[in-house]
């Protein structure tokens, strides 16, 4: 967000957005702190959104200096601390993983072996076909997100545990 | 084949707003910075969206209606693998593979076992895989062109990849996320729409299709006189007593032949074969005959159980290794992105693959013809004017073809910017001049392929490519970020060996096509052997030779898997080309990430 150009006299510069017809209330010189001049109830002047802080600024905040180094010069203890972070996420993706796999795994298996179970109907639709292609790309989704969150909380974790 | 102007002007329509798309933003495209990376300030919904439609190629959009036409219920796993690459390209290698900063693959083969050797042979690997991605785009667009005009399929072929080199080579990566972002969503209005209305329509009707009920016992009949013209030469096994008309090529007078249950006939290309109504269509190759075989999964017995499997194996595995692939992921700004946008990917992608399957399936009822003439890639061609005639049928086709052109474009622009990039980093010095002279020059090998190899199922031909990358790339991405003991030995030697089983299989699969079809049915799907081989000759080699060990390996470790306000990511294109405060300018709060 750029600075609202402002007068030499601290007074904001009307907003450009509101046309070129449109003139300024008269700004009597007022001593520091400038006052905000209401603007004419007809035309109030474009709504700004005003953010008091921004989360991610505060949390991009660098962590200790100190934690950094560590991890940089590979000391046993910053080695340690991102081996046991690979750890937790290849836990994560395997697990997620794995369990996809199985569900989906495990179909081609059962239609095989189990005949019957290929030839079910769901209101006249095979189960077969509703369940190969309908819904593995929701249950597709729903690992995805649910990686995404799991991965990102293992970060968060991470790097909470380095600052603190 | 009668000339219909709605399809031509959707053509065209796409043809156009693709120029005009990619030349509107190319004029932004300055720096090899936004050539290569698009400045890798894309925010991740529309990189996502730039993403699927790079992926939803011609094999995906025509490719996969013609497998289900012809294989039923198994043909759905491609939908599915091709979605679920994605999910194990999330898992394993999004943000590791971000937060390393390697543009290419050879790139990330280099900065995690710093070996120059590997890296060419990456770089060999990802110019022949897409190269075979490339040929089956390029003759899909042919295909699809003969459809609608009477032009010999060479036109569409070329007039496919002009178009793509003229926006590669001015606009590069910047020009193409927007084109391709466009793109995915064109893709998706030309096949829902259409599948909507097919759907309604057919429901309307109350009754199943011409061809008969998908749940009959019957193979599909012709429900009227059928003139089929074979395109292709064909050989088919006659399953009931056929009585059909046939002009032989180079005859005039049509003369009547009778075709007894249990013989084989080939018809050379160019034979017209008239069917009187109620007669069931031969089928050509392994396409399943009757319908409740078509209907049911796993129907061909333990051959197609490990052939689907096979097919879970190169695909879950594949997508991590294609070329496209990773270089969009650059473009993303850190590792959080590229896997906030994989998600967005997995939603984009499932929406789009519903639709495939209720076309695939209802081009059984209504085009069965494709079955005997071979082109079941121009099922979702031809099902319009099959289902709704007159001009109605005709606008719903331009729709579709709109979007099988889209499809065509955007996955071979996106191929031809990754192996352009590659090509140019790797034996140039990466500037803009040699991008686009790299862009020029790997686009020829396709071409000429795409004009003389014989077209095969698409769907077919990617699936190789999929093999291919899962049996060379994904070990090595896969054990490279997750396991410390890999040496460049292991890699290279996984890699040679997993690629030569599948390019072995490939040149035993064709001799086999070309001389009487002997080959075993692993020769065209042959990953469930070559991906454990290769990740298996990798390990075993890796713990061979502990000398091969890069002595950074912590130090490339801590940089994958940091998180990434720790701030250890370093860009590769950042360091070579020293950009960073304007990254810095460009960053700040106008993109959203």
């Amino acid at each position: 967000m750029t600075d609202t150009p402002r007068r030499a006299d601290g007074v904001r510069e009307p907003d450009p957005t509101l046309g070129k017809n449109y003139q300024p209330a008269a700004v009597e010189p007022v001593p520091a702190p400038p006052v905000e001049q209401p603007s004419e109830p007809a035309k109030p002047p474009k709504r700004q959104r005003v953010v008091l802080a921004d989360p991610r600024s505060s949390r991009r905040t660098t962590p200790t200096l100190r934690a950094r180094l560590e991890l940089e010069q590979q000391t046993s203890w910053g080695e340690l601390l991102i081996r046991d972070l690979v750890k937790h996420q290849l836990r994560t993706a395997l697990g997620l993983g794995v369990l996809v796999l199985l569900v989906l795994g495990v179909l081609p298996l059962a239609f095989y072996v189990w005949p019957g179970f290929a030839d079910l109907r769901v209101v006249g639709v095979p189960l077969a076909w509703l369940l190969l292609g309908l819904l593995p790309f929701p249950l597709l989704l729903l690992a995805g997100l649910a990686h995404n969150r799991l991965a990102e909380r293992n970060e968060r974790d991470f790097v909470d545990m380095i600052e603190s | 084949m009668q000339l219909n102007p709605w399809a031509l002007s959707g053509i065209a329509t796409v043809a156009v707003l693709t120029f005009y798309l990619g030349h509107r933003s190319s004029r932004f495209a300055n720096t090899t910075h936004d050539f290569l990376v698009a400045r890798r300030t894309v925010r991740s919904r529309r990189n996502a969206a730039a993403i699927s439609g790079e992926y939803l190629s011609a094999a995906s959009f025509l490719g996969i209606a013609g497998i289900i036409l012809k294989d039923g219920a198994d043909g759905l796993w491609f939908p599915i693998g091709f979605t679920a690459g994605y999910l194990a390209l999330m898992l394993f290698v999004a943000a590791p593979l971000r937060r390393s900063g390697a543009y290419t693959l050879p790139d990330f083969l280099e900065a995690r076992l710093g070996s120059v050797v590997l890296r060419r042979c990456g770089t060999f690997f990802v110019v022949f895989i897409g190269t075979l991605y490339l040929v089956p785009q390029l003759q899909g667009a042919g295909l699809a062109l003969t459809t609608v005009l009477d032009v010999p399929s060479w036109v569409g072929v070329v007039a496919v990849f002009v178009l793509v080199v003229a926006n590669v080579m001015a606009g590069g990566m910047r020009a193409i996320t927007v084109v391709q972002a466009f793109q995915y969503w064109l893709k998706l209005f030309a096949i829902a729409v259409p599948a909507f209305v097919l759907c309604a329509v057919f429901l309307a009707g109350g009754k199943p299709g011409p061809a008969g009920s998908l749940g009959s016992p019957a193979p599909p009949v012709f429900a009227s006189e059928t003139t089929v013209d074979i395109r292709t030469d064909v050989a088919f096994e006659v399953h009931t007593l056929t009585q059909v008309v046939v002009r032989h090529p180079g005859e005039t007078v049509p003369h009547e032949e009778v075709w007894v249950q249990g013989s084989t006939r080939e018809l050379p290309s160019g034979t017209s074969v008239r069917f009187p109504s109620g007669t069931p269509v031969p089928t050509v190759g392994e396409a399943k005959v009757d319908n409740t075989e078509w209907l049911r999964p796993g129907s061909g017995g333990l051959e197609d159980l490990l052939r689907t499997y096979s097919l879970i194996f190169a695909t879950f595995l594949g997508t991590m290794g294609l070329p496209h692939v990773l270089v969009r992921f650059y473009t993303n700004p850190d590792g959080r992105a590229a896997r906030r946008t994989t998600v967005h990917v997995l939603l984009l992608l499932g929406l789009f693959y519903l639709f495939p399957t209720i076309l695939g399936a209802l081009s059984r009822m209504y085009v069965p013809e494709l079955l005997l003439t071979g082109q079941t890639d121009a099922a979702v061609l031809r099902l319009p004017s099959a289902m709704v005639p007159g001009v109605a049928g005709q606008v719903i086709g331009a729709v579709v073809l709109a979007g099988a052109f889209a499809a065509f474009l955007s996955t071979s622009s996106g191929l031809l910017v990754s192996l352009a990039g590659v090509v140019s980093t790797d034996l140039s010095k990466g500037r803009v001049p040699d991008f686009r002279i790299a862009a020029g020059l790997v686009g020829v090998a396709p071409l000429a392929l795409a004009l003389f190899l014989r077209p095969n199922d698409l769907s077919l031909s990617v699936g190789m490519s999929f093999a291919l990358a899962a049996s060379t790339f994904s070990p090595v991405l896969l054990l490279g970020v997750w396991w410390r003991r890999l040496t460049w030995p292991g890699a290279m030697t996984g890699m040679i060996v997993g690629g030569g089983l599948v390019l072995a299989a490939l040149v035993i699969d064709v001799v086999g096509r070309f001389t009487g079809g002997w080959a075993p049915w692993f020769t065209d799907q042959p990953a469930l052997f070559t991906v454990p081989a290769a990740f298996l000759v990798t390990i075993l080699v890796s713990l061979a030779t502990p000398n091969g060990r890069p002595a950074d390996v912590n130090a490339v470790m801590l940089r994958l898997h940091a998180p990434d306000r720790l701030g250890f990511m370093r860009d590769r294109a950042v360091a070579r080309f020293g950009q960073v405060e304007e990254r810095a300018r460009l960053g700040r709060g106008r993109h959203r990430k």
